[in-house]
């Protein structure tokens, strides 16, 4: 089955490749990308005005399925990915049970390929039941699938015991994604600490509590030799640490994600549980940090930290809310928005951080750009469309972006050849 | 339309009047209490007890009530209205009270008075007495001792103003 | 009758959100509710009908009691609920609860919560009027009402006053609604206390940070004594009460620092002792008992203000009966 997509920008930031042309694919790879292919395809795709980049993957997503089905399952996240733009998810393994073993991960693996829209590649636990004591079976894990490992939701708090992580996923080329926080500095708080927390009386979690953490950590991929991969930077001194880590030559890598470059923590002024997550918002200061680090390469991707949650669970008072908002369907929009349409980021940068970057920093080399042979995973972006977030597809709806007018679609969500989702069609299984 | 209805000489005038009538229809002053109704009713009420005062050497008490936190439109009205003060300095138990009043309308200011007073106590009695009858009553309520008589629609507004507060003393009427 | 303007919320959440006129007409509202205590019959009709529900999740004998007197001065009917703590984690929601007494209609509902932005929820989810009584660190805005009604009333003035607060700011709500309440009326506020016990950010509300209580008290016309809590030794926020006594009780001595008239004021419970000492607490300069007095006429004010005006369109029962 050929499809050709015709007429649009296409921007591949792996093959340094940003021009007018079609694109060709044929039984799920990507064939051809040039000017005016005539070719007679069984099914075409208008792309004009429109930019046609490799697959999104979001590196830092919760699918809850198993063990917490009613804020998400498999399939109803993978739908929300493509509604996203996203072709490729990786999902956390903070399930219920833990993905710290291989049953468990052969569990992600089959039901994805059964019910889920999109790819889905498990990040299995660094520690047994993210319990931050004694190693999970990082090898096995490997060998079940898992394209990374991380205890993410909590740190991994002893030295000792993070060390030997990653000197040991050393040997199987895994990153080891670090929820980076120190626990007793943080104990208690809800929110960023500064005049926002004092003036709402809710308790604060100090930036260093962030920063200790990924300057330890950081010392430790410089100790070790293993992959670092930092998870949602939220903090000017994080960036800052990374940057001087990368001046280095240590092996580690950064994500954020769209609200730490987007909202500030007078967000969490009227007390919204849709603004409570952790990390939490930050100040202004930290948002340009962010930004500057996301254009001076310090930054790797953008990840949603996609991380559904009931409405019962959120409509409670700020303190007993659990943290956590949800992304998927905003993520493309708000990097747009923020990023490429504020002059931060240029559009082929801004897809690197979804493409190149993340197919490389995981190995997923059958991705992230459109080289021939690769996978026909195809995001078709319209820029200029704006909506208002009204519904999600998503089984929840925690997002501080709710009724919020947006700008920037996936119009055509095409996920080994086959459109998975179209924003005028919506889902197409 | 504004029309004035009674200028100084005739308020003044009018109060003596009224002054005569409460006496005559007490023998006893020596009982009595005037207690004007705030805003301007207490101006009249503290120019009535100063004639009685003055005309049959008497020392009768003087005292004033605000109504606001009795009016039976508390809970309807979207204003809110501003608590003004009520000193009732004497034993309300012992007293025949002359309430008195600027302009009597639909009635229900001097049923919030009345109220008011009682909370105070169980007077010997009360007696009525206005300056200004302008009709269109609510409830059954009459006055003992009047100094004008005027008929008005409903729409109509009547006041009375002070100098004191107002600049001036005379009953306007403001008709549509 | 002249008609004022009344307060803009149809809740009182925090005094953060009240403007100066707002705050004046509460304190000048509450004037003549005070003197109302004086008769024998200290009770008026203005709020007959409407019910008023104290919702307290923290338990609270003075507020609670204090609310339900000043509603009952104001003829309204008043149910009192004490929620335990474990219905919090495991009952019915917040949100819940409050529909449930909005089923029941009523009018007021006065909130105590342990979790800041709890009356927040409250006040989103409900037409009726809801008055925030403490909700965790955030405000208690009756107390710094009635507080910045005391010190006006002994003071005759609170702009250009040097008020001090000593203790626990971090973790006072009665300390934030007093700096909101003092800066706005033209005050200056001062706080004292150990670092560990002043938030961040303070001084940008306009107040003026000590660590040294004897500095704190030159020229101080007010001081307003914060409870200390005893488990915030426990979270090594000071090192014992001893220590605490030792550097921040407020004491005869301490009180010859400050003017010769200054007032001593405090929220209640006082633990004798510890941050005040009974010579402190029993001198002429204390004025913790009118604070109780002023805090039902305050109070009434507020019922008053709030249940006196018609809540957004719907009708009153008056109005239903005709």
């Amino acid at each position: 089955m050929k499809t050709l997509i015709k007429g649009g920008r296409v921007i591949d930031p792996a093959n340094n490749f940003d021009k007018q042309a079609d694109v060709l694919i044929e039984d799920g790879k990507i064939i051809a990308v040039t000017k005016n292919i005539k070719i007679i395809a069984d099914k075409t795709i208008d792309a004009t005005n429109l930019i046609v980049v490799p697959g999104l993957i979001d590196v830092h997503t919760h699918l809850r399925e198993p063990g917490r089905e009613e804020a998400e399952t498999i399939a109803t996240g993978t739908c929300a990915a493509a509604k996203g733009g996203f072709t490729t998810v990786l999902c956390m393994p903070n399930t219920k049970p833990a993905l710290d073993n291989a049953p468990a991960v052969e569990f992600i693996l089959l039901k994805a390929q059964k019910e889920g829209l999109v790819n889905v590649h498990p990040i299995g636990c660094i520690t047994r039941g993210s319990a931050g004591e004694e190693l999970a079976e990082i090898g096995v894990l490997k060998k079940a699938g898992v394209v990374a490992i991380s205890d993410d939701g909590s740190p991994v708090s002893n030295s000792l015991v993070m060390r030997r992580a990653l000197e040991y996923a050393k040997m199987f080329k895994l990153p080891v994604i670090a929820h980076c926080e120190d626990k007793n500095l943080a104990k208690n708080g809800v929110m960023n600490e500064g005049f926002i927390s004092t003036l709402l009386g809710l308790r604060g979690i100090p930036p260093q509590a962030e920063e200790i953490m990924v300057s330890r950590d950081v010392m430790l991929a410089q100790l070790t030799g293993g992959h670092l991969h930092v998870a949602h930077i939220s903090t000017a001194g994080s960036v800052d640490i990374v940057r001087q880590a990368k001046k280095k030559k240590i092996n580690v890598t950064a994500e954020t994600c769209p609200h730490y470059f987007s909202l500030t923590d007078e967000a969490v002024k009227g007390y919204s549980t849709s603004t409570k997550m952790n990390p939490p918002l930050r100040t202004a200061v930290d948002v340009a940090a962010i930004k500057a680090g996301l254009a001076d390469g310090t930054i790797d991707c953008i990840a949603s930290d996609h991380a559904p949650h009931t409405r019962e669970e959120k409509s409670r008072e700020f303190d007993l809310a659990p943290f956590g908002i949800i992304g998927l369907e905003t993520m493309l929009s708000l990097s747009l928005m923020y990023l490429v349409d504020k002059k931060i980021l240029s559009l082929k940068q801004l897809i690197a951080k979804f493409t190149a970057n993340p197919a490389k920093i995981f190995a997923l080399t059958d991705r992230g750009s459109l080289s021939k042979g690769k996978r026909a995973d195809i995001t078709i972006i319209d820029p200029s469309k704006v909506f208002v977030a009204n519904s999600f597809i998503s089984k929840s709806s925690n997002s501080p972006y709710l009724g919020k007018k947006l700008k920037g679609v996936a119009a055509y969500t095409i996920v080994g050849g086959k459109i998975v989702w179209s924003h005028k069609e919506g889902i197409i299984y | 339309m504004k029309k004035i209805i009674a200028d100084k000489t005739e308020i003044t005038k009018i109060l003596k009047v009224l002054a005569a009538q409460i006496a005559k229809a007490n023998k006893d002053l020596s009982s009595l209490a005037i207690v004007g109704i705030q805003t301007r009713g207490k101006y009249l009420a503290k120019q009535i007890v100063e004639l009685l005062n003055a005309t049959n050497k008497t020392k009768i008490p003087f005292g004033f009530i605000d109504t606001t936190l009795y009016r039976d439109d508390v809970a309807t009205t979207s204003a809110t209205r501003a608590i003004k003060e009520t000193d009732l300095p004497f034993e309300v138990s012992d007293k025949k009270i002359i309430l008195v009043d600027d302009v009597l309308f639909t009635g229900r200011t001097v049923r919030a008075a009345l109220d008011g007073i009682m909370d105070f106590g169980r007077p010997k009695s009360i007696a009525l007495a206005v300056l200004v009858d302008r009709g269109n009553r609510e409830l059954p309520i009459a006055p003992d001792f009047v100094g004008m008589t005027i008929v008005t629609k409903s729409i109509d507004k009547v006041k009375l103003e002070v100098s004191e507060l107002d600049g001036a003393d005379r009953v306007i009427l403001l008709k549509d | 009758m002249e008609k004022i303007s009344g307060l803009k919320s149809k809740d009182l959440l925090g005094i953060e959100f009240l403007d100066k006129s707002e705050i004046e007409l509460i304190l000048n509202t509450a004037k003549p509710f005070k003197n109302l205590f004086t008769r024998s019959i200290k009770k008026v009709p203005a709020l007959r009908g409407k019910t008023v529900v104290n919702l307290f999740y923290e338990p609270s004998t003075r507020t609670r009691t204090s609310f339900e007197i000043a509603s009952k001065r104001l003829s309204a009917d008043v149910v009192s609920i004490a929620v335990s703590s474990s219905s919090v984690v495991k009952g019915e929601s917040l949100i819940d609860t409050g529909k449930t007494m909005e089923a029941m209609k009523a009018d007021i509902i006065i909130i105590r919560h342990n979790l800041a932005g709890a009356p927040a929820i409250l006040a989103k989810n409900l037409n009726a009027s809801i008055i925030n009584a403490g909700d965790g660190f955030h405000e208690h805005p009756s107390q710094g009402l009635l507080d910045a009604y005391t010190m006006r009333d002994k003071k005759n003035k609170i702009e250009g006053l040097n008020v001090l607060l000593v203790g626990d700011i971090l973790h006072s709500r009665v300390a934030k609604s007093n700096i909101w309440a003092l800066s706005k009326l033209g005050a200056k506020v001062r706080v004292a206390g150990p670092p560990t016990l002043i938030p961040k950010g303070i001084e940008k509300l306009g107040v003026k940070v000590f660590y040294n209580i004897d500095e704190a008290l030159e020229g101080v016309d007010v001081v307003n004594i914060l409870r200390i809590q005893l488990e915030r030794q426990q979270e090594n926020m000071f090192p014992s009460i001893h220590e605490y006594v030792e550097l921040y009780q407020m004491n005869a001595q301490r009180l010859r620092m400050a003017k010769p008239d200054v007032l001593i004021m405090h929220p209640g419970p006082m633990n004798r002792g510890i941050e005040i000492s009974s010579e402190v607490a029993d001198s002429p300069n204390a004025v913790i008992r009118e604070q109780v007095t002023n805090g039902i006429a305050v109070r009434m004010a507020i019922l008053y203000l709030l249940g006196s005006k018609k809540q957004n369109g719907k009708t009153s029962v008056l109005e239903a009966a005709q």
